[in-house]
């Protein structure tokens, strides 16, 4: 075994060194990016490659960064954690990108960070909410607010817009996302006197939700917080409905995907969530990008694709603000980038490396969600 | 007390279908003493076949029509794939050592969920609404939905049958004489292949129908969706007493019943470390299960 792994670690050794040296193209940006193509949360690893893909190809039309057309290369973690660890590997030392766009989740880009920091190349993250991702060191950016943001938004939400004064929470014990969110509200909504009657749990890819249900049937409140993804909110709006209980679901942005609707059908239909940006928006350039976005994928663009689009050209604006092009130059461009206008708002980098900028409040009607208020930070 | 018989029920419905999954470890362990471990991706596929049958043939409206359809495709689809299984990846193995056809078992299992991955892929699918879900009546203010009562009624009918065909027919009997003694049996004249393809399809169509009724009750399926419950029911055979099959039933309920009463006043997050304690467990204080039978091993 030991001489296995000796040997293993001088072959990667090996691999390292003949793959650093791999010349690379001196009129292109090689950009790299990883998502969960597939797998448990595939829907926004798919949207937002499209969103990626979209701002890539605008860019390219254009003529590319300074004369100098990107080359994008994308791969999928399969929305798991030991791929995640291989792929981003890959996009350093082997493809040797410039940079790095990913990932959809906070967990995975959690992982996808120590290797990009390690390697001192700059990840910018069109959508990990959670805080420890970009306090994973300073080469780690994010396009999106983050949880506290989030988590506080939906407690005012709750105490000034629903008036309610009772919540429940039910969070995934298994996702970094989640807990974070759950901690949040319990602490604002406290906070704003409101009062938590019960915090249960359960577990990415569970499918029954009736013993946690019931538990929180028992305490009477007004709503129930779920900060979880699509496939086991969907499943679970179901089983409220099952359950004859008409608490109104609450949850944030990782409930934004069609699947939401397509499981939960009718049982999903008035309920609230906190997400990055709406269609219903009336700012030209969001306009726009919502005409072309519809006329490739007959869709409206989700959320994940807006924000991939987003984080595209965020990176682009910093490397076009470089005056020699490097990992680290693109750093410090990045972050001293200020006002920035994209298709989910306006954004300016913070000290950490985090976009600060407004979330909306939308509710679920159908598959549509509707603008219900815009919270500013 | 509402909140106790509310975790009750819910046991009951996810007991049943542990001990239908169960019951095809259990049936194949008693006549070949080999663990099927590609059993929970029959399950899988049932559900699979079942969401591309309702496609193929356009059924996506509510009916007893649509749901009787898709009982019989998942039935079908499964009971050829558990006969096919055991004719080319068992059967060729059957007279070497033990372990073999178990790590060939391990082999399928895997061939599946990838395969699976690969042709239906890895994403989540919706599946279709064969059945309109509704309160049908309340019981002490707990509601008691269609699914649910068909996942009571299913399950029973079909344990009520499959006991009647392994106690009350020859060829039950011809499976109780396989599973007691090989060599015996084929000498009064018994064809033991045949029997044993026959097992392999009780204990497939088993699997089909806990496929279905799952995922009409959580209509979300993907490729991996077996392995959880194949580990559940797996130690619910094993609880109940492997090669028992009344020892399967009562180990999925009980298994089933352990769980919500787990989650429902204590933490969730042990769901999966209590199947695994109660294997442990019942492995050292009774290694032949509740029900099982202390037979000396011949060597």
């Amino acid at each position: 075994m030991k001489t296995f792994l000796s040997l293993a670690l001088f072959f990667s050794l090996f691999a390292a060194t003949t793959s650093c040296t791999k010349k690379t193209n001196d009129n292109e940006i090689l950009l790299g990016s990883y998502s969960s193509n597939t797998g448990a949360t595939g829907s926004f690893g798919v949207l937002q490659k499209q969103g990626i893909e979209m701002a890539v190809e605008e860019i390219n039309a254009k003529g590319g960064i300074n004369g100098k057309k990107i080359n994008l290369i994308n791969y999928d973690n399969k929305s798991e954690n030991d791929e995640t660890l291989a792929v981003v590997n890959r996009l350093v030392s082997q493809d040797n990108v410039l940079a790095i766009i990913g990932e959809t989740t906070s967990g995975k880009s959690k992982i996808g960070a120590q290797i990009a920091q390690s390697n001192k190349v700059v990840m910018l993250t069109p959508s990990a909410t959670n805080p420890d991702v970009t306090k994973v060191g300073n080469y780690i950016f994010r396009a999106c607010f983050i949880d506290p943001f989030q988590g506080s938004v939906m407690a005012k939400f709750t105490t000034e817009n629903l008036k309610f004064k009772k919540a429940a929470i039910l969070r995934d014990v298994k996702s970094d996302y989640s807990v974070g969110l759950s901690d949040v509200f319990a602490a604002e909504f406290k906070k704003m006197g409101g009062d938590i009657v019960i915090d249960v749990s359960y577990q990415e890819g569970d499918i029954d939700f009736k013993s946690q249900l019931t538990s929180i049937k028992a305490k009477k409140p007004d709503v129930i917080f779920v900060p979880g993804y699509y496939n086991e909110v969907a499943l679970l709006a179901k089983q409220l409905k099952e359950l004859g209980m008409t608490q109104i679901l609450l949850g944030g942005d990782g409930w934004s995907s069609p699947k939401l609707y397509e499981i939960g059908k009718e049982a999903m239909n008035g309920h609230y969530f906190s997400n990055h940006y709406t269609t219903e928006s009336k700012e030209p350039k969001t306009v726009e990008f919502i005409k072309n976005y519809k006329a490739k994928h007959n869709e409206d663009p989700d959320v994940m694709a807006a924000l991939g689009y987003d984080a595209v050209f965020l990176m682009a604006e910093a490397i076009k603000n470089t005056k020699i092009l490097t990992r680290e130059t693109i750093r410090e461009e990045l972050s001293k980038i200020k006002g920035f206008e994209g298709v989910t708002g306006k954004m300016s980098m913070d000290e950490n490396r985090n976009a600060i900028k407004s979330a909306v409040v939308v509710k679920t009607v159908g598959a549509d969600y509707k603008l219900i208020t815009t919270i500013s930070p | 007390m509402q909140e106790f018989l509310q975790h009750t029920l819910n046991g009951l419905s996810t007991g049943s279908i542990y001990a239908l999954v169960a019951l095809g470890y259990t049936m194949v362990y008693g006549i070949l003493q080999m663990i099927n471990f590609a059993h929970s991706e029959i399950y899988m596929i049932g559900a699979f076949a079942v969401y591309y049958c309702a496609k193929l043939f356009g059924l996506n409206t509510p009916s007893v029509l649509n749901f009787i359809i898709g009982l019989m495709s998942a039935i079908l689809v499964c009971g050829l794939t558990g006969v096919l299984v055991e004719r080319f990846a068992y059967k060729p193995l059957r007279k070497t050592d033990k372990l073999n056809v178990l790590i060939t078992a391990i082999g399928v299992s895997i061939l599946f969920q990838f395969g699976g991955q690969i042709i239906f892929g890895a994403d989540p699918k919706s599946f279709p609404e064969l059945i309109q879900n509704f309160e049908i009546f309340k019981f002490l203010e707990i509601p008691v939905n269609l699914v649910d009562l068909l996942i009571y009624g299913v399950t029973f009918v079909a344990l009520i049958i499959l006991s009647y065909l392994v106690n009350h027919t020859q060829r039950g009997r011809a499976m109780r004489a396989v599973s007691t003694k090989p060599e015996a049996a084929k000498l009064m004249g018994i064809n033991n292949d045949s029997i044993i393809s026959f097992t392999f399809i009780l204990g497939s169509v088993l699997a089909g129908i806990g496929a279905f009724l799952v995922a009409t009750k959580y209509p979300k399926i993907d490729p991996m969706m077996g392995t959880r419950i194949g580990m559940s029911a797996f130690v619910a055979a094993v609880f109940g007493g492997i090669g028992n099959l009344q020892g399967a039933v009562l180990g999925g309920y009980l298994l089933g019943l352990g769980e919500y009463y787990l989650i429902g006043y204590g933490a969730s997050t042990y769901r999966e470390a209590l199947s695994f304690s109660i294997l442990i467990l019942i492995l050292l204080v009774k290694p032949n299960g509740l029900l099982g039978k202390n037979l000396k091993e011949k060597i």
